[in-house]
């Protein structure tokens, strides 16, 4: 398992544009496939606009104490891009005139910018209605600095959100690196003796299942079930929702598919699990992407394909709600996985 | 042309052969979608016998597709190899239980 990034190892997918000139060629290009955007005109989904603003994401920094290998960010310890308190103190402006009624700090792991309590601190006095962490978990457990955040997380009634892709140690630290299941279950037990994640408890504590491989999730309720029978089994660990989301083809995923010759299978099984249905709700429709340093974009995956919101207003410093509801959401081949089967966005299935 | 009868990318296909009979092809594939429905046996259930019986009949395509279905199903490789076993042993058992009849014959004709 690889121990830095994309961009560290100097890989040809941990650029951008290498990513989406990939996408555009091969299958998509011999016609084999519809491009998205002629998949969206077919299904009369083109413009794609988005609808009321309800999720703003922030991402707090790409820097990780995990290398993930299906890592969207590329994200890991070697990543140096982080939020400043200049660029927080801006994000704070707009979540005080935001419509959005969600909060979602995402990273990289963004416990580790160094100004993050005090962001959540400021963040939670606007009293916004769903104030979201993605937590990995082992940061819980990663240094004696982090062993509170529990009790932050508590205090600020912040509602964590946490990946864990198998209730088994083998399919788990494949994914994620060796001793991730260990200290993720420690952390998920943390979690769980201050109140999170127990039933009738407002302490939500929600999962995020991601395939390990060259597959599409399946059924979330079922996957839901499975992970909490085993989990309560196992280890007496109870959680509340499960969130499947599909392995968006790019960066570290990508770069895998290509390597084990699963990219156009993956590709074909997308494209034929298209669905309509999850157009209408899928996440960038509903969400605005605000990167470390204040641009912004349609999603968090856009964000690392470097393809910024089509406005006038493109960072925060000259944020302005209204404006940015007018844009056309960018799209290419990898919007394929939001809208595969029954859809999926960071708070799991659409449909 | 390919040069092997068996090509996985066929399985991409395999809708396309209402092409040639459409009511035949609708009525299989209706009939194939309603039995990996949830019904007394879980999804879950139905996949993990598909996968044993594809391997019986031994159909490489149906491998390739239910090992996947389970993967996305979250069922794990220990699982998976049991059901396999399970209809090995069935296709072992129905070559052995012949052997009765062999005994019966070889009796009947021996003094």
């Amino acid at each position: 398992m690889a121990t830095k990034s994309l961009l560290a190892r100097k890989k040809r997918m941990a650029k951008a544009e290498e990513q989406l000139k990939f996408l555009s060629n091969g299958i998509f290009n011999e016609e084999d496939l519809p491009t998205f955007k002629d998949k969206l005109k077919q299904t009369e989904d083109l413009p794609l606009k988005p609808n009321p603003l309800e999720i703003l994401q922030i991402n707090l920094g790409y820097m990780c104490n995990q290398v993930c290998e299906h890592c969207h960010v590329d994200a890991g310890p070697d990543r140096k891009e982080i939020m400043t308190k200049e660029t927080m103190e801006e994000c704070l402006k707009v979540i005080q005139q935001t419509k959005a009624h969600t909060l979602d700090l995402t990273g990289g792991a963004p416990e580790m910018n160094p100004n993050f309590r005090w962001f959540v601190e400021e963040a939670a006095k606007i009293g916004i209605k769903d104030f979201i962490v993605r937590s990995n978990l082992t940061i819980i457990r990663a240094n004696k600095k982090y062993y509170d955040l529990p009790e932050f997380f508590k205090k600020h009634k912040v509602h964590v959100v946490s990946s864990m892709p198998h209730w088994t140690k083998g399919k788990t630290d494949k994914q994620r690196g060796d001793g991730v299941f260990d200290k993720s279950i420690k952390a998920l037990q943390d979690l769980n003796a201050i109140g999170y994640g127990m039933q009738d408890s407002n302490l939500k504590l929600d999962l995020v299942y991601n395939p390990s491989g060259a597959f599409l999730p399946t059924n979330q309720a079922a996957l839901e079930a499975d992970f909490k029978k085993a989990l309560k089994a196992d280890f007496n660990i109870h959680f509340h929702n499960l969130f499947a989301i599909t392995n968006l083809p790019i960066s570290r995923f990508l770069d895998y598919l290509i390597a084990s010759e699963n990219y156009e299978d993956y590709m074909y099984n997308l494209v034929d699990a298209y669905n309509p249905a999850a157009v209408k709700n899928v996440m960038c429709r509903n969400t605005l992407s605000i990167s470390w340093d204040g641009w912004l974009y349609d999603c968090d995956f856009n964000q690392m394909l470097e393809m910024k919101v089509d406005s006038k207003v493109q960072h925060i410093s000259n944020y302005n709600e209204a404006e940015l509801q007018n844009r056309e959401i960018c799209v290419s081949q990898h919007c394929y996985g939001c809208t595969a089967g029954a859809g999926s966005s960071c708070q799991g299935n659409v449909v | 042309m390919a040069d092997s009868y068996y090509d996985s990318k066929d399985l991409r296909n395999f809708p396309k052969i209402s092409e040639w009979s459409e009511e035949l092809g609708e009525k299989f594939f209706d009939y194939y979608g309603k039995v990996f429905e949830k019904g007394a046996l879980s999804e879950r259930e139905k996949s993990l016998i598909a996968l044993a019986v594809a391997h019986v009949v031994k159909c490489p395509y149906c491998i390739d597709a239910y090992t996947q279905d389970g993967l996305q199903r979250g069922i794990t490789k220990e699982e998976m190899m049991e059901a396999v076993h399970a209809g090995a042993a069935i296709e072992a058992g129905a070559n052995l239980v012949h052997a009765t009849q062999m005994m019966k014959k070889y009796n009947k004709l021996s003094h």
